[in-house]
Order: structure tokens, then sequence, then C-alpha cells
């Protein structure tokens, strides 16, 4: 049994059928199609799947996706403006925060939600806000520091 | 009731390629009409930057900037057969057919160059911007992208090449070992220091400081990547890692990540790493291959500093806080091992 | 902090170069950064089906009998895949370079011989209905003594594992059931040594735990061929298993790969694609094959776990004079790449030392666990575990700073390994030196004035360390080597060049100068 369902995704209004339970990442990538959103373990511990939802980041394979009817979601498919990258993408580049690339979307809107309450993170408040999603490749070091770079560089902060 | 700190060495090597070799690897390369290069592989990146490396390496053989290069894989339909990304073998091997591939397209590219500048192929010299020069008078030119025309269009020639790379397969004999494991070593030397507390049994890494010898590093940010990366992974299966907490034992294992411990970024410390190059003879540039060997001595260097913190031994890995409070125990406390 | 040292070994690099060596961004971060990169799951196909497999519930049992007719019409359901359905349900990776024998199914029909094996496919609609599926499935079973322990499986009387290796271990060169390396007289070592340590060490499985789990995607394509893409590390590898198990020729299958979440040696075993393009052919839609991170880790191949045997002789002047290494790789219930590892640990022995009297065996021994496969160090890691473990007990042993005990012992330019090559491109002192600088760690001068260019060979002052002694005919003990060290002594001076360097040592008590076996990989192509 199938349940409409409708929600904004990084901007725009979206419409689609979810089957009863069914979760959000489920939902994001085979639904409506949105490959951003990875998957890593479906059991809500290695924070891959991060999204944000209205602002909160959230772990979408834990999520049913009949509760986000009405909500706004946003994946790092809608970070960047058109050309322009989000100033997290782009240090993550500078510094080279990424290898195999898997844990990455997750950890962008991990971060993304730290920085948009909080614009001048001490070091500690980014570990902690990344404490949830697991790097196999890194070793965190590079991406811890291009959040704060990301923090410390751009002034100018997304809505 | 106290935190003891201690410091722990290990020195180790680690042989590139596929033991014994026999592991091929080829390439091919060649150039679209206006002077665009494309790397053809099969060869697999995992996250360890294959994609990257033979592109700097092709661009260099061919005497072009890296921009001009792209390498497309992994499709069995146009990429030629590659052992696969494994046994720190992809720089070397794979680079090497890379080199190879390259060399051919650059002797086309500069025999139509010289065809064009009516000179012998021998009189030039690429820039490495996008031309193609007379040595000694670099104002009679031609840019890549023209003689990529001309060869086409013109002379009728294809500039590309192929490459392999393989390591003759050696025997193993039965009753001695005698073997050639491999052509080439990268090395490493890591000193640890860490922090024990005596009443939880944690052990917290409080620095690393190594230094790696690797040949030749084709991209520094890419070999940092391998370093910092792995030596978390070694802190890792040091400390933390298993699914069998009682090996052989088979039961109370994780059943996810939650379960199956790792170091998180709060768990992670400074690591001051010098790189070293000692070219390979038969290296890509010299150079060999750091994706598992960054790894490797973290774990005993970890056991030792332990040692050296409170004198136990703990001989199974992962070192859990209740292994060393059981040595501890049965010791009858924390004694530094001072040298 | 990264930094080079550019100023050591410059005199055999040429640094004149342009795109080599530069910090060139990655070809793929923009596409990281973007969620763009398309990774193998990242292909939505219409009418996509998905295929679940039954696990076996017992470490080793018999199957009496299998019944999935509820199953087979439960909602969703397309088809079932039997072990009957598989071409070729017998393989063995390396039979691709003619290394071992076919030992494991695809599909388990009469016995199961680790928990986890897969014994039965359903290919459904949604992943959902294929477990629902799956449930429904009845199988009974008669368990059977299972052996867990590399030591256990090795005793008369143990249950045997895997019906190809009935004496649960690998068979090498047709004969033996480990390799050996035996360089000099270890007993004869042994007994000059001064100090002797002894001690066993154990490494614990490891998940590979890569954040992309293993998968594959296979879709019927236009022409009569399938595209699979996957997540392998080694794409032919894994195609022509894939063909040789679906008894396919292998230009019928278009592999696409290359961009992969996370390896580290857990996406060589080509586990899911065999079957998905079964899937595929039984079904003639396309069907992906996703391991889920349970599956990941309660079936997925680790990193088997090493025992590992050292026992160690050295002079109170520094020297390791013999080293003796016992060894048992757990392979789990198949072969996999473990007996690849096995002679690559052999080939690791004794560590980058200089030692002249050598001895190992190591087994590759079969238990009722998951298959073990191969990890980032793979045959390596573990030894280096033991040996630099080893290393700092014979240091506190003997009394010496274990970073100057290390570089005593280090194997330098020219000096002969026991596999009989010599050693060269050597650089592990000049690591010492820096990470010792740099660690604040205080080496005495002569440490800091080594150099791996130097006194290694047998022409050279390490003349007496370089060459196995023969042991049968060795009545007096050796000169004493010539780097000496102990409290505030000034080097000896080297010996003045004499005679050209001995050849090749003969191991001692063999009757070597008979012609070689063939290479452990049979009739392999050059």
């Amino acid at each position: 049994m199938k349940t409409p369902i409708q929600f904004r995704l990084n901007g725009e209004d979206v419409a689609t059928f979810a089957d009863g339970g069914a979760n959000l990442l489920d939902v994001l990538r085979e639904s409506v199609g949105d490959l951003s959103v990875k998957g890593g373990c479906w059991q809500g511990t290695c924070g891959s799947c991060t999204v944000l939802i209205d602002g909160a980041p959230r772990l979408s394979c834990l999520t049913l996706a009949e509760s986000c009817a009405g909500r706004s979601i946003e994946t790092v498919a809608g970070l960047r403006r058109g050309p322009d990258l989000h100033p997290l993408q782009s240090a993550f580049m500078e510094r080279f925060a990424a290898q195999c690339g898997y844990c990455t979307p997750g950890m962008l809107m991990a971060a993304k939600a730290l920085l948009d309450r909080n614009p001048n993170p001490t070091r500690q408040d980014v570990v902690e806000a990344l404490a949830g999603n697991i790097c196999r490749c890194t070793g965190y070091e590079p991406i811890i520091a291009a959040v704060l770079d990301a923090a410390g560089g751009d002034s100018r902060r997304r809505a | 009731m106290a935190k003891h700190r201690g410091r722990g060495v290990a020195t180790i090597n680690y042989p590139i390629g596929m033991n014994l070799g026999g592991d091929p690897s080829q390439a091919l390369v060649h150039s679209n009409p206006s002077g665009k290069f494309t790397v053809a592989l099969s060869s697999i990146d995992l996250g360890q930057g294959m994609k990257s490396v033979t592109r700097q390496i092709c661009a260099e053989t061919l005497g072009v900037p890296v921009e001009d290069v792209y390498v497309d894989t992994a499709d069995s339909d146009t990429g030629p057969h590659c052992m696969g990304s494994f046994a720190s073998r992809g720089t070397h091997r794979v680079g090497n057919a890379v080199m190879a591939a390259a060399r051919e397209a650059r002797a086309v590219m500069m025999e139509a160059a010289a065809e064009e500048l009516e000179v012998d192929p021998g009189d030039l010299e690429t820039d490495g911007l996008g031309s193609i020069r007379v040595k000694g008078a670099p104002h009679r030119s031609i840019s890549v992208r023209d003689v990529a025309i001309a060869a086409q269009f013109r002379q009728g020639k294809t500039i590309s090449g192929r490459g392999i790379f393989l390591v003759p397969l050696s025997d193993v004999d039965p009753e001695t070992g005698e073997m050639t494991p491999a052509t080439c070593y990268a090395h490493a030397c890591l000193i640890v220091e860490v922090e024990v507390d005596d009443e939880t049994g944690e052990v917290t890494v409080l620095k690393m400081t190594s230094a790696y010898e690797i040949g030749r590093a084709i991209n520094p940010k890419l070999v940092e990547q391998q370093l910092v990366g792995g030596s978390w992974m070694g802190m890792s299966h040091a400390l933390y890692e298993t699914p069998e907490p009682y090996y052989p034992d088979m039961r109370n294992g994780p059943r996810d990540f939650g379960e199956y411990l790792m170091p998180g970024p709060g768990d992670i410390c400074p690591h001051d790493i010098t790189v070293l190059e000692r070219p390979a003879a038969d290296g890509p540039f010299g150079a060999k291959g750091p994706g598992e060997m960054c790894a490797n001595p973290v774990l005993p260097a970890v056991a030792n500093a332990v040692f050296n913190a409170v004198g136990v031994r703990v001989n199974e890995l992962p070192i859990t806080p209740e292994k060393i409070l059981r040595a501890l125990k049965a010791r009858g406390g924390a004694a530094a091992h001072s040298r | 902090m990264l930094e080079f040292r550019k100023d050591i070994f410059a005199d055999e690099r040429d640094d004149n170069l342009k795109e080599v060596g530069q910090p060139t961004q990655r070809q793929d971060i923009l596409g990281h950064v973007t969620g763009t990169s398309a990774f193998y799951d990242d292909h939505r196909f219409a009418n996509l089906l998905h295929l679940k497999v039954l696990r076996s519930p017992h470490a080793h049992a018999r199957i009496r009998s299998i019944d999935d007719a509820e199953a087979s019409r439960a909602p969703g359901v397309k088809r079932i895949i039997r072990a009957a359905d598989v071409p070729v349900n017998l393989n063995t990776l390396l039979s691709l370079i003619q290394f071992g024998k076919d030992d494991e199914p695809s599909l388990a029909s009469d016995v199961v011989r680790y928990k986890g094996e897969p014994i039965l496919g359903i290919v459904a609609t949604s992943e959902r209905a294929a477990r629902q599926a799956l449930a429904l499935v009845r199988v009974s079973y008669d368990p059977l003594p299972a052996v867990f322990d590399v030591e256990e499986a090795l005793k008369p009387g143990a249950p045997s594992v895997n019906p190809t290796y009935p004496k649960n271990t690998f068979e090498y060169h047709g004969k033996y059931d480990h390799q050996k390396l035996r360089f000099g007289d270890v007993d004869a070592g042994f007994a000059q040594a001064e100090v002797v340590v002894e001690d066993r060490y154990q490494m614990s499985p490891i998940e590979h735990a890569s954040i992309e789990t293993n998968g594959s995607i296979a879709v019927p394509d236009t022409n009569g061929r399938f595209i699979v893409y996957t997540s392998t590390q080694a794409l032919f590898f894994s195609l022509d298993t894939a063909a040789k198990i679906n008894a396919m020729p292998s230009n019928q299958l278009h592999f696409i790969g290359g961009t992969v979440g996370g390896g580290f040696g857990g996406k060589v075993d080509t586990l899911t694609e065999p079957l998905v393009i079964l899937a595929a052919r039984l079904t003639g839609a396309p069907v992906r094959y996703r391991l889920s991170r349970h599956e990941e880790m309660q079936f997925g191949s680790p990193r088997g776990a090493e025992r590992i045997y050292v026992k160690d002789g050295v002079m109170k002047n520094g020297r390791i004079i013999a080293r003796q290494v016992r060894a048992y790789f757990d392979s789990g219930a198949y072969t996999r790449l473990s007996s690849y590892a096995v002679v690559k640990c052999v080939a690791h022995i004794p560590g980058p030392y200089t030692i002249p009297n050598v001895h190992a065996d190591v087994f590759c021994v079969y238990t009722n666990r998951t298959p073990a496969t191969a990890m980032r160090g793979f045959g390596v890691t573990a030894l280096d575990f033991a040996l630099e473990c080893q290393m700092d007990k014979l240091a506190v042993a003997i009394g010496m700073d274990p970073l100057e005990f290390r570089m005593l012992n280090v194997y330098r330019d020219g000096d002969m390994k026991a596999h009989r090559r010599e050693a060269k491109n050597c650089a592990l002192i000049e690591c010492a030196q820096v990470a010792a600088g740099k660690a604040n760690w205080p080496l005495r001068d002569e440490f800091r004035r080594m150099s791996s260019r130097t006194g290694g060979g047998a022409g050279h002052a390490g003349a007496a360390r370089t060459v196995a002694p023969a042991a049968a005919t060795a009545t007096a003990r050796p000169a004493a080597p010539q780097r000496v060290t102990g409290p505030a002594q000034t080097p000896p001076p080297a010996p003045p060049r004499s005679a050209p360097p001995p050849p090749a040592p003969a191991a001692a008590g063999s009757t070597h100068g008979a012609p070689r076996f063939s290479s452990v990989f049979g009739t392999r192509r050059r």
C-alpha cells in the first residue's frame, strides 16, 4: 500500500509515493531519484545518510518517510547554487578531505547543520558535530580542518 | 590510580605489488583531435587516488599540463586488463603501464611535430604548457593542439600508445622458501606516545612521529592522505577493532557500527610525518606505494608504548582496557619500564 | 603535519619534474563534494529486482532438506535460485591464475561449512519482499561437529572442514601442508645465542568496514550481453570469476566500476557478481544484490586472524642470530586468498633485518568460520606486529635501546636476505634517524652516522652477518660481528677488503643443487 507524500527538497516541491514504513533514505534515492544521499549501514550508526530536516541533522535511514510530509529537506545535491560551491564544499576540496568520497555527503550535511547554527565553532564543536559520521579513509583530521576553514573564511552565510 | 605515559617504536618495510609478481596492468593513452589526452584503464580508484596519480604520471611523461589529461576508468569494454587495486601495486604497476603508453604516444606526437616544423624529432622538447618547441630556439614552436590536428587530418598518424607492466612471476622453492617476493620495498619508522590509565585500562594515543620512505611522492597531498588515514586505521586495529572480542569464541560480536569500535574525530592525535624518497629502480619516477604500510607500524608501536608506560605486554589485539587491567592485576600494579 | 626531507637520497633522484610531485587537486574530488561521484549503486533502472540470500545458521551441518514452495508463492517473488541453478557451482578465486583447487560453492547444496554460508537466493520486486520470502523457506539441518581454533583444527581427529583439503590445511607444491623458509641453521643459532626470547601473538579478525558495502547490479543489455555495475577492487578478476561460475564467455559481460567507496581488500572476493548475473539471466530483468551492513559484519569476509609463534636468539652485543617463526592463518571454511597470504607472510620473514639463521613454517588452516580474505597489509600486518613486539622484548632483555637495537640489525644494501636475494634500495636506517630526531629520541653518535648504503654485503664489515653458516661443518663459534656496540665504545675499524664475496649460501643440511620444483602456481604462463 503506497502513501502519497509531499515535501520540499532543496528548495523545490516534491511529490511521490512511499511504501508503508519506507524510510526517507530509500524514498529519496529510489522514488525521488536524489542519489547524492548515501546509505552505509541502514542501521543508524554510520551517519553517511545524514540529511537536514527543517535545518536539523537527521539519519534518513531511520526516519519514516511519511513523517516528512510538509517538511523541508536538504541534501548535498542542494548545497551548490548553480556553478558556485558552498564554502564547505570548496574547503573540503582545498583540504583534500575526501578519499573514497562515500561518507562525504553525510559529513557535509552534518557540518552544514553545525555552521548554520554556530558560524564560529571551536575545534571541539566541530568534533562533536561530526562524531556521528564515520570515515574509514581520512583519519578525520583533514575534515575537521576543512570545516574550520569554511567557518573562518567565508562571511557569506547561506540561508 | 594514575595515568602513565610511555613511548614505543616500530620499524617496518613493505613489499610493493602482488607477492611473487605475475600481476600485470595495461593502459591505453590517446589524443583527441584537439590535443587533449585520455588514459583508458580498468584500474580501480578506492579512494587511494588511482585516477589522480595516473593522470599526473601521464601528463609528466607526455610533457603536457595535467589539465590536458583525463583518466577514464573502469570499463571492461574500453579499459585494458589490470589485475586490480590491492597489494600496494597501483602506483607501481599501473603507473608504469601508463608511462609506457604515454611514451609511445609522445613519440608519435614528437614525430608529427617534427614533420610540421621540418626538424628532427630529437631536436624538439615539450614545454609542459601545451607546446612543442625546438631546443635552443623556443620561438620555433607549435601547439600540441595543432600537432594533433595535423597528425590526424594530414599526416595520417594516431597520437596514441599502449603500455603493459609486468614483474615476471617468481618461483618459490618448497623446501627453502627461496623466492623473489618483490622488486622494491617501502620503509617506515614510527614512534608513538601513549597515556595509560591504570584504573580504567584505557589507552590514549597522544602523538605519533614517523618517517616513511616511499620512493617518490607522485602527489604529496595524496601521500599525506594515505599516511594520515592509514595510521588512523593502525591505531584502530591496535586498540579498538574486533568482530570477535573473545576469538576464537565467536560470541558477543558486534552487529553494527555502534558496536564495532573505531576511534572517532575526538580520539585522533597529532601526527608529525616526514617523507623520504629513495627511488625504486623500477618504479614510475621511482615511486613505490604507501597504501598498506602506513598502518602497520602503529600496531606494535602502541603495544611497545603500553609496555613502556605500565610494564605489561599485551600480545593479543586489540589492546582493550580489559586486557590491560587483567595484565596489571596479574603483575601486581603498573610500573613504567624505563629505558 | 607532513614535510619532506628532499636532501636524503637526493643524489639518487632527479627532482626536475613538472607534474609529478605537485599537490594537484584530485580528479574526482569535485564529484565527491557534490555527491555526484557515481558508485555502483548510483544507477537506476526501471523494474529493478532485488536478490537476497538465505544463509546457514549453523557453523557446520548437513542439509537434509530445503522446502521453498511457500517462499516461491510469496508476494513479489520472481524467482528462486537454487544450488542446481548455478552452472559451475565450485570455484576458488585464484583458479584464474592456477593457484589452488576449486573448493567453494556459490550456493551450498549438501553441507554448510560456516555460519552465514549462502544456500539459496530469492529475487523479488523489493528487498523487503525478498527478505520476507526468505523467512518462509524451511531448511532442516543435521548439525555436525565444528572446529573454530587453528591449532585444534590441525590435531588428529579434528572435524574435517573442507572436503577439497580434508586435513584442514591448504596443499602447497602438491605435497606440503605449509610453506617453509629455511636459511642457515637455527638450532645452531639458538645454541650459540646468549639470550633466547619466545612468545605467542594473536591477531583478531578485522572488518574492512568500508562505508560502502559490497554490491553489484546486473542489467541485461540490448545485445544479449549483461552490464554489471560493481564495487569490486579488481574488475577483470571479478568479471572472469563471474564468467566461469556462469559458464559464459567473458565477452558477454560488460563490467563497469572504478569508483568504489573504500575497499581495503574487502572487495576482491567477487561476493555478489556471480549470483546477481545469474539472477538477471534467469529473470531477464535488472537485478541488484547489495549486502546490508548486517550481512557485511556477520557474513562478509574479515581479515583472517593469525596466530604467530616467534623464537629469537640474540647475542648480548645486540646481534640477532636466529629467528624461528611458526604461524597459522585462519582461512575459515574456504581458501579464497589465504593460500596466497601464507606465501606473502613467509616472504616477509624475518622482517627487514639481516639474520643469518631463519626458519619458518606457515600454515593456511581451515576452520568452520566465515572465509577470511585480504585486508590492508595482507600477510604482513600480523607478522610485523609479532616481530616488532619481539624486537622490543629482545632489546629489553639485553639492555639496549629499542631503536638502536633495530638499527644495528636492520638490513643494508648488499645484505643477503633469508630468501637468498640481495637487499637493495634500503632506507630503514634513515627513517629511524629522522623519526628519532623529530621525536627527541636520543641516539648515540655512531647510530646517527649509520647509512643504509654502507656496512652491508659480504665484502664489507658485516661479512659474518650476511652469510648463512653451514651448520654441518661449523664447530667453532662464528667470529663476533664487526658491529659491536656497548656502553661508550668506539666502533672498531672496518676490516680490510679481502676475498671476493662467497657464493649464495646453501641451506644447512640440504642437498641443494637439484633442480627447483615448479612454480607454486603450477603451469602458469610466463
